[in-house]
């Protein structure tokens, strides 16, 4: 049987380039058949009826007519805009990190629903105004969780021996932790009890549990700084947004 | 078959490599306009070749406002029939003709060439807000007009710059945004609906 010309999903926009004189090439991420690129004509016009339901960072009902090449968007209904992230500066630039991740981990049309629950949620999430950085970090591990690079936290990588309550290592190459006796000649990063302890119970609890703990300045830089460096290992290169990230803060200690 | 064989001249196959690499232009349309000019009389060649480079060769960037111009300061920066207290921030060249043909608006300009696009690599270096903030430092402007795209980027651009500029005391305004002129209501989206309302005016 043919598949039929044209399909509806919902979909969270999550890049967008020009194309010709007025269409863009938009990636969309669905629960169902996954990261899809698609065309949409003419919503570079102030005129254009898509335009507004088609703008990064919005969840969307969208309507697409299957093409040889890339399928071509018919319709578009806003399900959620997500106005509080837009109209505010740090909380943009937090959304457009987590779909810039989720771009870079994700293959054209191969499925994950959770992962498009948890970008969901994550966008939710940082709209309800909590502690946006434990937001993030939640995000990141459970996104690694989803795409198979889930951190072996628990014991050591090396000798498989539990680990114990001192300060370990964190080695991006090894996929998980390293024990002072198997750190040797690798290149590692150390991480203080209290910050091995948040790691765990960011993997393996739900986002109401987490929700509930305090995360202090200097553990919150431990972590990001751990998690910076295993996503680097693992994408092969920074995260691009993380830099505009860093400005952002400078900023914000700059002008106190 | 030798497959080193071109069968057309090299001359040919050299403006269709030139032209494949302008945007928007794929091989077959390249292709297209490369034997049109092949057709086409000697002048209209001539023509096109003398543009495109004077383009390059005689226009420069305004040393003040950054727009497209011949000479430098351009034409709007000198003019003394602009309002000097004013600055209208764009992010290209063309918005500025957008602007212009109105005639409604007669201050500065600041042209940005681009926007805040994190996950493209475009930060706050990568637009001219240093120059803008040391322009506005140093000038007697009393308003600095946000005239960004109503998009994803140049909201967080806008937003931005105004948290750099606002501690220089000058007014600083947005565009307004809402329902464009000759469309409906019923196709329009959550967000310019909400500032359409928000932004409502006495009739």
């Amino acid at each position: 049987m043919t598949k039929p010309r044209t399909y509806q999903t919902e979909a969270i926009i999550i890049r967008k380039i020009k194309l010709g004189e007025a269409d863009r090439i938009l990636t969309l991420y669905t629960p169902h058949p996954g990261k899809i690129r698609a065309v949409a004509k003419g919503v570079r016009r102030p005129r254009s009826k898509l335009s507004g339901h088609l703008e990064l960072l919005t969840h969307s009902m969208v309507s697409l007519a299957r093409c040889r090449n890339l399928d071509t968007i018919i319709g578009s209904q806003t399900i959620n805009s997500f106005l509080p992230i837009k109209s505010n500066l740090e909380l943009t630039s937090y959304a457009l990190y987590a779909t810039e991740l989720v771009d870079q981990f994700t293959a054209d049309n191969v499925e994950n629903p959770p992962l498009f629950q948890l970008l969901l949620e994550t966008m939710k999430r940082l709209c309800q105004g909590g502690d946006n950085e434990l937001v993030l970090r939640y995000f990141e591990l459970h996104l690694l969780n989803l795409v198979g690079y889930r951190p072996q936290l628990q014991q050591c990588v090396s000798c498989k021996s539990a680990l114990e309550s001192t300060i370990n290592s964190f080695c991006p190459g090894a996929g998980g932790m390293l024990c002072p006796n198997c750190r040797q000649n690798k290149l590692t990063y150390s991480i203080s009890v209290n910050g091995q302890k948040m790691l765990r119970i960011l993997q393996s609890n739900e986002y109401n549990t987490v929700s509930q703990l305090e995360m202090n300045r200097e553990l919150s830089g431990e972590i990001e700084g751990v998690m910076r460096n295993y996503l680097k290992y693992l994408l092969e290169g920074e995260v691009k947004s993380t830099a505009w990230l860093d400005t952002l803060r400078e900023q914000k200690i700059a002008s106190g | 078959m030798n497959q080193n064989y071109i069968p057309t001249s090299n001359a040919v196959s050299r403006l269709v490599q030139e032209l494949n690499k302008l945007p928007g232009i794929g091989p077959k349309s390249a292709q297209r306009l490369a034997y049109y000019l092949l057709r086409a009389p000697e002048e209209q060649a001539r023509f096109l070749a003398d543009a495109i480079l004077s383009v390059t060769q005689e226009t420069k960037l305004c040393s003040i406002c950054f727009n497209a111009t011949d000479t430098d300061p351009c034409p709007i920066c000198r003019g003394d029939q602009r309002d000097r207290t004013k600055v209208c921030i764009v992010e290209q060249p063309q918005d500025i003709l957008a602007l212009e043909h109105t005639g409604i608006y007669k201050g500065l300009y600041h042209v940005l060439h681009g926007a805040i696009s994190p996950t493209e690599g475009m930060g706050a270096d990568s637009i001219r807000a240093r120059e803008l903030l040391e322009r506005l430092q140093s000038s007697s402007v009393s308003e600095a007009i946000l005239a960004t795209n109503p998009t994803l980027e140049g909201e967080q651009t806008a937003m931005y710059l105004s948290k750099l500029i606002s501690p220089l005391g000058i007014r600083i305004t947005r565009l307004a945004r809402g329902l464009p002129f000759g469309t409906e209501l019923e196709y329009a989206d959550d967000v310019t609906i909400t500032q359409a309302i928000e932004g409502r005016q006495e009739f």
